[in-house]
């Protein structure tokens, strides 16, 4: 059973934590098709989150197709979002872990790498709408 | 559907002070509402109001239906928890569990011993032995031992360390798990009751600034800044609460009456504690009460 952790600091609205955690899960294989959710009541005893932001956050999740509310037996994965299967996400965690070392072995602090990072993200994002 | 509180123009006036001015809010039933507001803001006098610990002397509150009164029916529906936590420092847990059940039609004991079983609180030390974050816990236990379909908490945080503070809001949140119990707490530290509560009433100065669903209030406003320049232009469009101006720059706190088109100003979202101290601060320049700079720490002085 996947434990959400809530920051309250982020930015991030409690509501869309649960989500992108819920969704990230999915993608990560942690959770899989046919596993359930802790209960609203368990999310709510654990992150001190409000129950009505944890309700709306899986009814959005089930209308999004990725999850199933069982009546009388709680909520339980369905699918999986868009995406590669769940193995991409290892491979490319591990070639990029091998880059950091690199990085860092070259002498880029973390700030430095995040920037890089942003700006080839933008450098790409250009070329696919060139 | 009747919300569980619905107050207007209520009126509370002690000799020559006014405690609280002309308040006028809702509360819909299943909402944790947050009641913030600086300290002498009324936020205790509303809350002795709602509970029929007080009487008013203007205007009119309907609480679960009808007004508020020291009648043991509607004393039932409400579990009101003072800022004193009203403990028997001599007794245990499981005396007062005893105590509850000869003073209450509906009581459950042994909801008490559960909570407090999940808890690892011991049923036979003295309340006087437990810790700060303990004897809290066994309050709301007690209180919610009734079953009230309306609770009201007078800075329940206050005494609390972080970790008590957040085990106590996940047991009041668990509480109102199901959407029949209806939580009002007062506190001036926004950031931490923020995850919790669903719903908000700002009280400054003896009045209500702001009172809705926080959803609803994260939508309606927005924080404006541009280059320093009059604000005559965009007041006529949208509700200023809040005017900074540096030497360059003008930073808006504004209600959304419609879209803002000038593209001088950068839009952004506020966070809840950004709209309060807005408010809260707002009051202070209209009113040129106070020193603002000691009442706005209070508030925001966890961050």
């Amino acid at each position: 059973m996947i434990r959400f952790r809530v920051d309250g600091r982020s930015g991030v609205p409690p509501y869309q934590q649960i989500v992108q955690q819920v969704r990230q899960a999915l993608r990560m294989g942690v959770l899989s098709v046919g596993d359930q959710l802790p209960s609203v009541r368990e999310v709510v005893a654990v992150t001190a989150v409000n129950p009505n932001t944890v309700l709306k956050a899986y009814r959005d999740l089930e209308r999004e197709g990725l999850v199933e509310a069982r009546s009388g037996q709680g909520t339980f994965a369905r699918g999986r979002p868009p995406g590669p299967p769940p193995g991409t996400h290892t491979r490319l965690g591990r070639t990029l872990a091998a880059w950091v070392r690199e990085a860092r072995a070259a002498g880029l602090d973390d700030e430095a790498i995040a920037s890089l990072l942003q700006v080839t993200l933008q450098a790409a994002a250009e070329e696919d709408i060139a | 559907m009747t919300p569980v509180i619905e107050t207007s123009g209520l009126t509370k006036r002690y000799r020559r002070v006014t405690a609280l001015s002309n308040c006028t809010i809702s509360v819909p039933e299943g909402r944790i509402s947050a009641l913030v507001g600086p300290n002498g803001a009324g936020k205790t006098t509303l809350l002795r109001l709602l509970a029929g610990l007080a009487a008013p002397t203007g205007g009119r509150a309907e609480v679960l239906g009808g007004p508020p009164r020291e009648d043991p029916a509607y004393l039932a529906e409400i579990g009101f928890l003072a800022q004193e936590i009203p403990l028997y420092r001599r007794l245990t847990a499981e005396d007062h569990i005893g105590i509850g059940a000869h003073l209450n039609p509906r009581w459950d004991g042994q909801l008490v011993r559960e909570r407090l079983a999940g808890l690892k609180i011991p049923l036979d030390r003295r309340a006087g032995t437990l810790s700060g974050g303990q004897r809290a816990q066994l309050a709301l236990a007690l209180t919610l031992a009734k079953r009230p379909r309306l609770l009201l908490l007078d800075e329940p945080l206050g005494a609390l360390d972080p970790l008590a503070r957040q085990n106590f809001l996940a047991a009041l949140a668990e509480a109102a798990t199901g959407g029949d119990l209806t939580i009002v707490l007062s506190s001036h530290l926004i950031a931490d009751i923020e995850r919790t509560c669903d719903h908000l009433i700002l009280l400054a100065e003896s009045q209500v600034q702001l009172c809705g669903d926080i959803e609803t209030l994260l939508a309606q406003h927005r924080i404006l800044t541009g280059p320093r320049k009059d604000t005559t232009a965009i007041g006529a469009t949208q509700t200023v609460v809040r005017e900074d101006t540096t030497p360059r720059q003008t930073t808006l706190l504004v209600k959304l009456n419609g879209p803002v088109i000038d593209p001088a100003w950068a839009v952004d979202e506020p966070n809840l504690e950004e709209i309060v101290l807005g408010y809260m601060s707002a009051g202070q320049a209209g009113h040129g009460a106070g020193p603002a700079g000691a009442r706005l720490s209070a508030i925001g002085g966890d961050r």
